[in-house]
């Protein structure tokens, strides 16, 4: 309870932080709104040049659009900002954290909102109401069923490569580069079908950075679809479990790169 | 030196290394791995109530040792016991019976006002509504913060923000204090109120104070105990008047004259240069056999002074003159302790 009090305060704070100049956090918003636009644009010049991607038509991968974008947006907004450890790292502000009586991940996630990733958003629940109303859905009640479960384990999924890449960020403090290769990577990854990958990238994105379980798999089966031989979309109802994969790569990580930190010093 | 039964804080041969990497001389790219002890075989214990001076100069490994003590950084060898407790496995424990302030990291939150930073702090600590209240009312009014309150924190000058840090650290009735060079940079006025409100700290909660600085005021207001480390080694164990007797604590005394005179010999002080063909002028003496107004007084019989002001002896002095002493005794690699 006590917790909760702190994180609202802390969170009043940081929304009252953001929105007091007024014209810049609007241009923040449009911001990130314009690079929604501009992926999604992306996708429908794609279309433009052929009819059917990887299985799916431009309906299809609007689905696969939406349902990454907005787990990916949700879980920048809530955890995005875990990407600052670098500097709290070089200014040593990360000490603090250690002085607390909460744990330093629930600490640093807690620090901070990014109210911008809102208009983001907006664009993943757009494409995904345009795809539903833009595709035939065989059987709605499973349809409802498989995109509830993609947007809550998705977003767990975003959120497990956000910790994963902060914690390899105790080694490589300005390795930010290296390590949004795997944030916005498994973000791009998983707003394209899955299928169009070769047998590599399939299985990395597949089973290793779980990207397909997001937008992928769960579209096909809205769409009843059967999928390709290594992703099957009955694989979709195993998000669960892809989320707790993705949970428990991330813990390791985080372990391991804060017993590194408390072993080389600030 | 005895320490109680049931230290607040036992060290015990502790060390620390750090890799350093430097490059190798005649190869651009190449790297050499080098290992560097920060804390090398530190043995001491802090009982109950205790006010320790920690001192030495930069690099001599103070902040190693206090991060060890709070958990932030694990030991190469040797252990350390902080409240009973092993600070990394028991890091949240301890974090509830500690409190650290780092001069030059701030735990307040930059864009709020202290009003709403301590709200946090106690949500943070699950301190009980009545704890809280009771605790920020005593903190406010005896750190005087409540002049700026609900300003934003980036808006205070250092000392008020310095202020506000220590009150911050203290807000959960932590029974062991750390301060890492709490006065650096505030004039006067801050300090004073600083050490004033830590040795009614002490005296009304008895709670034990760490303190590393780079001021001898501190350590001479605050601290009746004093640990010298140079070199990641520990120099000195004891009071401060038996550091004052082993290295006499010179004062300078700088004074501007109205007009150029000679160089002043002023009995029990020692001439120690001129300015400006003795404008300014630079006496050091010893507090313990005159002071700064007799001295004063003195030079005042000989010239018309325009301005003074009185240094205190640099940390880094006293432990450099330490080590020659130590070294002039040819007490080896160990120096003595009181």
């Amino acid at each position: 309870m006590a917790d909760l009090t702190a994180y609202r305060a802390v969170l009043a704070s940081r929304v009252r932080a953001q929105t007091t100049y007024r014209l810049s956090f609007g241009l923040d918003l449009l911001g990130a709104l314009l690079v929604g636009l501009v992926e999604l644009a992306e996708t429908w010049v794609v279309f433009s040049q052929v009819d059917v991607l990887g299985g799916l038509d431009f309906g299809g991968v609007l689905l696969v659009f939406g349902l990454s974008n907005i787990c990916f947006s949700i879980a920048d907004l809530l955890v995005g900002h875990v990407d600052r450890l670098p500097r709290y790292i070089r200014e040593g502000t990360i000490d603090v954290f250690y002085l607390r009586p909460q744990p330093v991940l629930a600490q640093l996630v807690t620090s901070e909102i990014s109210l911008r990733r809102l208009t983001r958003i907006g664009v993943g629940v757009a494409a995904l109401v345009a795809g539903l109303l833009a595709n035939e859905i065989p059987e709605p009640l499973r349809a409802a069923a498989v995109i509830g479960l993609a947007l809550v384990f998705g977003t767990l999924i975003f959120c497990a490569l956000f910790v994963s890449a902060a914690g390899c960020q105790f080694w490589l403090v300005n390795g930010a580069e290296f390590t949004n290769a795997f944030t916005y990577g498994g973000s791009y990854a998983a707003s394209q079908p899955t299928s169009v990958f070769g047998t590599g990238l399939k299985i990395t994105f597949g089973f290793v950075v779980p990207a397909a379980f997001v937008g992928y798999l769960p579209t096909l089966v809205v769409l009843g679809q059967p999928g390709p031989a290594l992703l099957p979309a009955w694989l979709a109802w195993f998000l669960p479990v892809a989320a707790l994969w993705s949970c428990l790569l991330a813990g390791l990580l985080w372990r391991a790169g804060v017993r590194h930190y408390q072993g080389a010093g600030g | 030196m005895t320490v109680p039964s049931g230290a607040v804080v036992e060290v015990d041969r502790l060390v620390r290394e750090f890799t350093v990497r430097e490059p190798v001389p005649g190869r651009r790219l190449r790297r050499r791995a080098r290992r560097v002890r920060a804390v090398d075989e530190m043995t001491f214990a802090v009982g109950p109530g205790e006010a320790v001076g920690y001192i030495g100069a930069n690099g001599a490994g103070k902040s190693t040792t206090i991060k060890m003590l709070a958990g932030i950084l694990v030991p190469t060898a040797g252990s350390v016991r902080t409240c009973g407790l092993e600070p990394i496995r028991d890091r949240r424990a301890l974090s509830r019976r500690i409190g650290v302030v780092f001069g030059q990291r701030s735990q307040l939150w930059w864009d709020l006002p202290l009003s709403e930073s301590f709200a946090i702090l106690g949500a943070i600590h699950r301190l009980e509504p009545d704890a809280l209240a009771s605790r920020r009312a005593e903190l406010v009014e005896e750190l005087e913060l409540v002049e700026f309150w609900s300003t934003p924190v980036r808006q205070l000058s250092l000392g008020q923000r310095m202020r506000a840090e220590v009150a911050a650290a203290l807000l959960h009735r932590p029974e062991l204090v750390v301060l890492d060079e709490p006065t650096i940079g505030l004039d006067v006025l801050s300090k004073q109120r600083l050490r004033e409100f830590l040795v009614h700290e002490r005296r009304t909660r008895g709670t034990t104070l760490l303190l590393t600085t780079h001021d001898m005021g501190d350590v001479e207001r605050l601290c009746e105990r004093v640990l010298v480390v140079d070199h990641g080694r520990l120099a000195y164990d004891g009071t401060l008047s038996g550091l004052g007797a082993t290295v006499a604590a010179e004062r300078i005394l700088v004074v501007d004259l109205a007009e150029p005179v000679a160089d002043l010999q002023v009995p029990g002080t020692r001439h120690l240069g001129s300015e400006g063909e003795g404008v300014r002028q630079r006496l050091a003496f010893d507090p313990a056999t005159t002071t700064a107004a007799a001295v004063l007084a003195a030079v005042q019989t000989r010239a018309e002074v325009r301005d003074l002001s009185v240094a205190e002896p640099d940390v880094e002095d006293v432990v450099r003159r330490l080590w020659a002493r130590n070294r002039a005794v040819g007490a080896g690699g160990r120096p003595g302790s009181a």
